[in-house]
């Protein structure tokens, strides 16, 4: 197969990551700042896969293996820090989950 | 043909990302970003990656989303709240700003991405052949060349497992 593909691959994930970016900046919900984070992995992973079409070795592919193995630690940890925060502060709004913050 | 079914499906992952951006809800967003990741496997499979693609399903589908919407549920209880606030419609702020930094991010990726050819290096590094079954290969590689990223991932998956329990664990005192 051909790899003519691969530009409109290239668009799509600069697409995904770029609105990845914007919810985890315009968002305030901690849980949607998350899905935000696994949108930009996914596009990082969808350029890897992309790029890995043809290759005997699958060097790209097994990269993204391990991009999805530390994104689910990272998500499992995020959200038992979300749920002791909301233990705490009993919101999930970014912007009163300020304690720490210099005031 | 199967270039129309290529546009179908990157139509459909933009969009339900789409959707996580501009929707209010966050239930929305989270089953919204199902059929992102659904998308995604279907993008995959159509790049000779038949592997990673369940791989993708397994894990976002089955464990990531399936965490996020117990999430959502958790930090939506009633009668625990202070305020009168619904934590299920999210507020968004800088929404200018933000937006302006995403795009320019967008527009840096677009001229790079236009510029270089990309499809020219590609070829030349590699061959063209028919897509075949990755899944020995794969599994081959994690035993020969990545055998110590696949140890080190298996010691970060336990990490990950107690301090989850730990994090998570009522406190006692």
């Amino acid at each position: 197969m051909d790899n003519s593909f691969l530009p409109y691959y290239l668009l799509t994930s600069a697409l995904l990551f770029s609105i990845g970016l914007a919810v985890v900046v315009t968002k305030r919900n901690v849980i949607v700042v998350l899905m935000g984070i696994e949108l930009m992995l996914n596009a990082v992973n969808l350029n890897l896969v992309a790029f890995s079409k043809n290759d005997p070795n699958l060097q790209g592919q097994m990269f993204s293996l391990f991009v999805i193995v530390v994104a689910v630690c990272e998500s499992v940890v995020a959200l038992a820090i979300i749920l002791k925060a909301y233990e705490y502060f009993k919101t999930v709004n970014l912007d009163e989950i300020s304690e720490v913050k210099e005031r | 043909m199967i270039q129309y079914i290529f546009i179908a499906f990157v139509i459909l992952t933009v969009v339900s990302a789409g959707v996580v951006l501009w929707s209010k809800n966050v239930l929305y967003a989270a089953f919204s970003l199902l059929m992102t990741f659904l998308g995604m496997a279907a993008l995959y499979v159509l790049a000779g990656a038949d592997f990673l693609a369940i791989t993708q399903i397994l894990v976002y589908v089955g464990g990531i989303l399936v965490l996020l919407i117990f999430g959502v549920m958790l930090t939506n209880q009633k009668g625990n709240k202070q305020n009168v606030k619904n934590d299920i419609f999210t507020e968004s702020t800088n929404r200018v700003l933000g937006f302006l930094v995403a795009g320019g991010v967008f527009a840096l990726l677009f001229y790079t991405f236009a510029r270089a050819n990309f499809i020219e290096v590609q070829s030349a590094l590699f061959e063209t052949v028919e897509p075949t079954a990755t899944t020995q290969t794969i599994g081959i590689q994690l035993m020969t060349n990545f055998v110590l990223p696949f140890e080190a991932s298996g010691i970060l998956l336990m990490a990950t497992l107690i301090g989850a329990a730990y994090l998570s664990k009522k406190n006692s005192e």
